[in-house]
């Protein structure tokens, strides 16, 4: 989002998940869509349907690689020079949009330049992709009419992801594939109300609506609406309060609905460092592995529970009802921030939740439009500044909010921790289709959880052989933070070399193993890549190892 | 463009519209069993059947396109008996049982039937018996009850494209069911069950869970990925008994997997239900390791409770509000502002986040404030 | 007197009914009688031994011509064991063993019939495409790409007034301008082989004999309408069709009659196989074509019509074995000289598969518009054992039947079509009196109940329920009511199936209620089955007064039930009795009874 953000002066996704259906080339890259936004998967698929090309692009072979056109199996990490070599060809094939970059973006020239040593030559060597599929994959792309680029978490989770994300704005940028219908770049929001929580300012540098925090104008509008004094000081990121915490320095956390214990890279350092706070609040609806480590609980209610609106990963402001009511003294979060707030002197009164809203539409006019009348069926989509604004379903038509969207030179840089010989392999983590994020929700889902019950690692056939292990048979991976014992899944998705694991496992935590190398710019760590080992576990050492160490 | 008459009344359509959609656009019911219009026509269930003047035999209306100039019938006394005979000989392979079937009252068969005035059956004969269940968790097939419609076929090909499901088998012994009859091993998504027509097809965990008639529907959003799916929460006695989606919205009435079954953990008895205080000490005793996770989650269930007993006790709100006030506005005394944390939730409403961060800058005095969606 | 060796032709019928019966074998002790008495040499050369098609009269297989200079002589029921004498009395004595030869009634079978699909049977060799080119093969193809149009051939064919023969007759030259018409960057020929009524084997008998024929229809239609590629869609209970097809196949393109630039034009065209796996519906056209795009085979209502939007979504001409077969001769002789044949809206010849009780059973090709009668007894040589002629069941599962006082009616689609059968592929099973009208019915219901898609409910449902009250009947529990619910339901499957096969699959029992409703009234109302074939309808017993006490029957049965002692005259005990009537066929005094 940063990378976006600082490319384009918007972060989010730039096109509406209606409009995926006419897109003529769809790229996918760093995204196994069907799993992890099934729905939108459906879009693309029905553009598929409609004749539209697909490229995919991701080390694994996931199901999209299936229906697609081009698939491009880069090795992890190397994403920026995959994205390079295809500028490269594009730039060589004069497939460019001269007039666009002329007017609405600077510094081409260097950047240009930049490309230079990126030939699909130079690239098959770094990526493995073939060179042939890399042109392919960029003669596809440079001539469609209607391309759109979509991304997640493989883009964003390395070390360098503010660089694969500058790399893939380049790509949009030089063939003028932005501010039209069906054509842009769609970074695909993980969890349902990401973009919402960032929208309302959940961020140490920024107010509602990406307003800094050190513009003292906008640090006085917010000090004459809240009638307080605030801080001038840009806040720490989520990772650096884990550091913090661990240096002792930050003594207290109130952490609301959310589970570092489980979903931050390397959770032994993460558990370590909360158990070190002061005072820790945590406020959930289960008693997560980190309200375990809490000093007081706080139960709250489910979306089902509560009134309000949740913010999708196109920007739509969607309305949230309630249509039960909580179990047992649980209450909505913001009836429990109020009672925190009027116990610390601060009476924060609404009479009912739009009320907030409005609040909201009043400190940053892109919202301002939105009223939950507006929405009751469809909800709408940001910028929406008056009550007569139809909503954007695509940004940038008429020029970016930074007037010229700047090219930024990319240079490859290995991952941080590679493959050696003492950790042969390079891990992988993500989502699994039925399951979701640190599993909170739907493992305690029984039915569902019943499909996918256990974890696993994806290990390539060439792999197994070498290392002498049969499918399904319990393995310990290890990487230099930890180690976790999940089941063998011998599988020709993932290359030679590579292993995945699904995070959302707390008995065989993914997170175990991986790396907490964060991104200089996001602070969004490596959780792409790392380097483990593979041992079978023999039955004989398995009681010693099942032993509390 | 294409001008045609359908029962006396004109109308104006788009070249290849069908005379199923150019006849709803006047207003004209024709009963389908097969068609849906996401789906590619199917013409199986021979409902829609209309006289086009100048054809012989009756025509599909959902298969047929409009011409210039064409002139339909959709309702003389001629199709209404052959549209009897075909109910009634879907309904003479179907079990009577609707006074115990799930989609009674929101059944399209049960609803043709009654309209039709189909008491008596003129072809009772065999049957078809299916003793084996299908072992899946989570979709009931009860294909005694599929009419051989053919949507969920059509479904799982055209739009979830996963292809689970064909048609085997022939004649009277065709049968929708998975490769070589095993059990259902798909993604789940549950499209086919949305587009069933009959009770063939429901969901395992709503069963006896509530007749559509005592169900409160409720609309919100899925609290899963950031698709923003519309969610039809269907609500008894203050418990979620199953999720569907209207069709005009965003997602077009699809779900996946997650979005139609993931809802229990809603009504799970491991829900939080009263504030807590630690009385535990912070020791290592509760590290995560994976071992340990391992065999505390073995136990988790019957350990659950004296887990908590031992780590916590209940309080009042007023109790665990208090305790948390106090030790901020303590450490913020002491430490300063900047020495308090927080994370906001991506799983919180808007207002929620809102109000949290304001609570952190306008109440702690600190921008320490951030979300998970670096992770 | 010796032979005149290097003047020999012998010729064995490798149809259906030549294999059936031994055809190889007799084929090969030939060949080694030949070769030890040193006739040998001139194999190949003078002397030719020839595997040839369907010489048509099957039930007299294997036949056998033998030709020595211009004298023909045929043998009939040619077994291997014959043949040793065959060469040495006829071949090397040169006495023919007339007791072996076929009489006057064998050319009887001839007489009426006008070949044109089946003409060179006798003469081509279906794995060698010489034979087929010696006979004027593949003139056709060169005619058509070197000096017509396109639009000249359609017009040709359009001329001759030739129908598909696959069923419906719908005019092929139309078809073929159709899809010449539309504009499309592809277009197929499809070739549809899949013959699945049961009785019939025309098709399986032209592509075994002729296959080139086949092909080369398929290269000329498929310059007509502008295709490039073309399929075989043919049945994979069929190998030796698919054999021979892929022989013929390879054969053609190593003469550059397929594949690119054909005979130097800029035409190009290829066909390849695509075998069935057996399902009856998928010779309805649009299953085929779903069928070859690796869908389950089931129909699609049309329109679209495969001319517009067939496989692939390209416009795609579907033709039958026989028409394509017919296209070769028809551009060979001339459009007049096929129209000459026929009536006015029935031209050319067809070919039918004359089986059941009549005594001349094979493959018979005949002009549209011959006398039912003329079929019947001129070329099938009338009832066999002296029965009396009932009925002639024509068009498979999909036809009717047509009673004995119809037989002056003229065979063609239209007066087929008016008394309630049709002409269809060209199954014609013949039935007498010992034939029982409802049980016929029942057998065609079976059929096409079996083979239903499954796809449409009048079809998938309707079709087992008519089967259910057919098997009600035939069991001696009919209901009264029960003809007019088989009418009535009959006639609503027919107004509303999808397809083809649901559209005339009540037609076996709709025509033979209309002729013999009497028969279905016997089997309610009297719990009688009038032909004696209905086994809960029949009770087998003994006459006293003609039964000498044998013991022949009480050993054949199988479950016991006659008793009685030697030269007295005996029982069957009605209870044990399962009606298998072995009894009633060993019995040589006409002393058992069947009622």
């Amino acid at each position: 989002m940063a990378g976006l953000a600082a490319v384009f002066g918007s972060g989010a996704m730039t096109n509406s998940i209606p409009e995926i259906e006419n897109n003529d080339v769809i790229f996918v890259i760093g995204s196994n869509t069907t799993e992890t936004h099934p729905i939108i998967a459906l879009r693309m698929k029905k553009a598929l349907r409609k004749g539209a090309k697909l490229i995919v692009a991701d080390p694994r072979k996931i199901n999209l690689a299936g229906f697609a056109d081009v698939w491009l199996q880069q090795k992890p990490g190397t994403d920026v020079v995959l994205l390079n070599a295809m500028m490269h060809v594009l730039l060589k094939n004069n497939l460019i949009d001269r007039v666009f970059i002329l007017i609405r973006t600077e510094g081409f020239e260097s950047f240009k330049d930049s490309l230079e040593r990126y030939t699909p030559e130079y690239a098959e060597k770094i990526t493995g992709v073939p060179k042939n599929d890399i042109i392919k994959a960029a003669l596809l792309y440079g001539n469609a009419n209607r391309p759109g680029i979509y991304y997640t978490m493989g883009i964003t989770q390395h070390s360098h992801g503010t660089e694969n994300v500058f790399a893939i704005a380049n790509l949009a940028l030089m063939t003028g594939n932005l501010g039209m219908e069906s054509t842009g770049v769609n970074p695909l929001r993980g969890q349902n109300n990401v973009q919402g929580s960032t929208d309302m300012g959940c961020l140490p540098d920024q107010y509602p609506g990406y307003q800094k925090v050190n513009l003292p104008a906008i640090k006085t509008k917010f000090e004459k609406a809240w009638g307080v004094k605030l801080s001038k000081d840009a806040g720490l990121k989520a990772t650096e309060m884990i550091a913090e915490a661990d240096k002792g320095r930050l003594k207290a956390m109130y952490i609301m609905g959310e589970n570092p214990a489980i979903s931050d890279p390397d959770i032994n350092h993460t558990v370590s460092s909360l158990k070190k706070l002061d005072f820790l609040v945590v406020q959930d609806i289960f008693l997560t592995d980190t309200a375990e480590l809490a000093d007081v609980v706080l139960p709250a209610a489910s979306f089902a529970e509560k009134e309000g609106t949740f913010t999708n990963t196109e920007r739509r402001v969607q309305r949230v009802r309630k249509a039960l009511n909580p179990p047992g003294q649980a209450k909505e979060d913001s009836w429990i921030i109020s009672e925190l707030s009027e116990r610390l002197g601060y009476p924060m009164k609404y009479n009912f939740t739009e009320e907030i809203f409005q609040e909201v539409g009043r400190l940053w006019q892109t919202v301002a439009g939105i009223n939950y009348r507006r929405i009751e069926k469809d909800g709408l989509q940001w910028p929406c500044p008056t009550f007569d604004h139809p909503g954007t379903p695509y940004l940038f038509k008429g020029g970016f909010p930074r007037r010229k969207a700047a090219f930024t030179v990319v240079e490859y840089k290995p991952s941080k921790e590679l493959p050696d010989e003492e950790y042969p392999l390079m891990l992988s983590t993500g989502r699994h289709l039925f399951h979701y994020h640190t599993g909170t929700m739907i493992r305690k889902g029984d039915a569902l959880n019943s499909i996918a019950p256990e974890a696993y690692v994806e290990l390539n056939p060439q792999d197994a052989i070498h290392l002498n292990l049969a499918d399904g048979q319990k393995v310990r991976v290890s990487s230099r933070r930890g180690s976790i014992e999940v089941k063998a899944h011998i599988t020709e998705r993932v290359g030679k070399g590579m292993v995945f694991i699904p995070f959302h496992y707390r008995e065989a935590a993914a997170n175990v193993l991986t790396n907490t190398a964060l991104d200089p710019v996001s602070k969004i760590p490596e959780l792409k890549v790392c380097a483990v080992k593979i041992e079978p576990i023999k039955t004989g050492n398995y009681e010693v190892r099942t032993k509390k160490l | 463009m294409a001008t045609l008459t359908i029962d006396g009344k004109t109308i104006t359509v788009v070249e290849g519209t069908s005379v199923l959609d150019a006849a709803r656009k006047l207003g004209i019911s024709i009963p389908t069993l097969c068609h849906h219009p996401k789906l590619s026509p199917y013409g199986g269930c021979r409902m829609c059947i209309v006289e086009i003047k100048g054809i012989a035999r009756p025509v599909t209306a959902c298969t047929t396109p409009v011409s210039e100039g064409m002139e339909v019938s959709t309702s003389t006394p001629y199709l209404e008996k052959l549209r009897r005979t075909i109910l009634e000989l879907i309904l003479s392979d179907h079990p009577n049982d609707c006074m115990v079937c799930e989609k009674a009252g929101d059944c399209v068969l049960q609803e043709l039937a009654y309209f039709y005035g189909l008491r008596e059956n003129r072809f009772a004969g065999e049957r078809r018996i299916y003793a084996k269940r299908d072992g899946n968790p989570l979709i009931e097939r009860d294909m005694e009850k599929c009419i051989l419609c053919d949507k969920c076929v059509r479904v799982c090909d055209e739009v979830q494209r996963v292809r689970a499901i064909e048609i085997a088998y022939r004649g009277f012994k065709s049968k929708v069911c998975p490769p070589y009859e095993r059990d259902l091993d798909c993604e789940f998504c549950g499209q086919c069950i949305r587009v069933c027509p009959t009770g063939a097809l429901t969901g395992k965990k709503w069963a006896l869970k509530g007749r559509q008639k005592d169900i409160k529907e409720v609309d919100t959003i899925c609290p899963y990925c950031g698709c923003g799916c519309n969610l039809t929460l269907n609500i008894r006695k203050n418990e979620i008994v199953r999720v569907t989606s209207k069709e005009d919205t965003l997602n077009e009435g699809w779900l996946c997997s997650k979005g139609t079954f993931g809802y229990h953990f809603v009504n799970s008895p491991e829900r939080l239900k009263n504030p807590l205080i630690r009385i535990a000490p912070k020791s290592s005793e509760f590290g995560v390791r994976s071992s340990e996770l391992k065999e505390k989650l073995q136990t988790q269930n019957s350990k659950l409770k004296t887990q908590n007993s031992k780590l916590f006790r209940e309080a009042t709100w007023d109790e665990a509000l208090d305790l948390a006030a106090k030790r901020f506005r303590e450490i913020k005394e002491k430490h300063g502002h900047d020495s308090i944390g927080a994370l906001a939730s991506a799983r919180c409403t808007n207002e929620e986040n809102y109000l949290f961060q304001k609570f952190m800058r306008a109440v702690i005095g600190t921008n320490n404030v951030d979300h998970c969606a670096r992770y | 007197m010796k032979t005149e060796k290097n003047d020999i032709k012998i010729k064995v019928c490798m149809g259906p009914g030549g294999i059936a019966t031994g055809g190889a074998d007799v084929i090969k002790v030939f060949k080694d009688d030949l070769a030890s008495a040193n006739i040998k040499a001139k194999i190949g050369k003078g002397c030719s031994l020839h595997k040839v098609g369907c010489f048509g009269l099957c039930a007299r297989d294997v036949l056998v011509d033998v030709i020595v200079g211009k004298n023909k002589t045929t043998y009939q029921y040619v077994k291997p064991d014959m043949v040793p004498r065959i060469v040495k009395e006829h071949l090397i004595e040169n006495n023919p063993v007339s007791e072996w030869t076929v009489g006057d009634d064998y050319y009887s079978f001839y007489n009426k019939q006008i070949k044109v699909v089946l003409s060179e049977f006798s003469e081509v060799d279906p794995e060698d495409i010489d034979t087929y080119t010696a006979v004027g093969g593949y003139e056709a193809t060169k005619k058509v790409l070197t000096k017509f149009t396109p639009e000249k051939t359609i017009a040709i064919i359009k001329k001759s007034g030739i129908r598909g023969r696959g069923g419906a007759g719908f005019p092929t030259g139309v078809k073929w301008e159709i899809c010449r018409k539309v504009e499309s960057d592809q277009k197929f020929i499809i070739c549809n082989a899949d013959e699945g009524d049961p009785g019939a084997f025309m098709d399986r008998a032209v592509i075994e004999g002729n296959p080139h024929s086949v092909i080369e229809g398929m290269i000329i239609g498929a310059y007509a309408i502008g295709a490039t590629k073309g399929y075989v869609y043919v049945r994979a209970e069929y190998p030796l069709a698919v054999e021979r097809l892929t022989i013929a196949i390879k054969q053609a393109r190593g003469k550059n009659l397929l594949g690119e630039n054909i005979l130097g034009t800029k035409f190009n065209f290829d066909v390849r196989l695509k075998l069935g796996a057996g399902a009856f519906v998928c010779g309805e056209e649009t299953a085929l074509i779903a069928s070859i795009e690796g869908q389950r085979g089931m129909p699609r209502a049309k329109p679209p019509f495969p001319v517009h939007s067939g496989l692939w979504g390209k416009p795609t001409v579907i033709n039958n074995v026989e028409t394509l077969a017919n296209v070769p001769y028809i551009i060979r002789k001339g459009a007049d000289w096929f129209s000459s044949f026929g009536t006015e809206k029935s031209k050319g010849t067809k070919v039918f598969a004359l089986t059941g009780k009549v005594k001349n059973t094979g493959l018979i090709e005949v002009p549209m518009g011959i006398l039912l009668r003329e079929i019947i007894y001129d070329i099938g040589g009338g009832i066999e054992g002296g029965k009396a002629f009932k009925a002639v069941q024509t068009g498979g599962p999909s036809g009717g039947c047509i009673p004995a006082e119809l037989v002056d009616i003229n065979v063609d689609y239209e007066s087929l079509a008016k008394v309630g059968s049709i002409v269809g592929s060209g199954g014609m099973v013949v039935l007498d009196d010992t034939d029982c009208m409802v049980s016929i019915a029942k057998f065609f219901l079976e059929f096409t109940q079996a083979e239903s898609c499954g796809k449409c409910v009048p079809c998938r449902v309707g079709t087992k329920r008519l089967l259910e009250i057919l098997d009600r009947i035939t069991a001696g529990k009919g209901r009264e009511g029960d003809i007019e619910l088989l009418e009535d339901l009959g006639n609503d499957i027919k107004l509303s199936s999808l397809c083809g096969l649901g559209q005339t699959a009540p037609n076996p029992i709709l025509s033979t209620i209309k002729y013999f409703r009497h028969e279905y009234e016997a089997h309610i109302k009297e719990q009688k089955c009038p032909a004696k074939v209905c086994k809960d309808l029949i009770e087998y017993g003994i006459l006293e007064e003609f039964c000498k006490g044998c013991g022949a029957c009480l050993r054949v049965c199988p479950s016991k039930a006659i008793t009685g002692e030697k030269k007295k005259p005996h029982i069957i005990s009605v209870d044990v009795c399962i009606k298998c009537g072995a009894c009633f066929d060993v019995c040589k005094f006409k002393a058992v009874k069947k009622e």
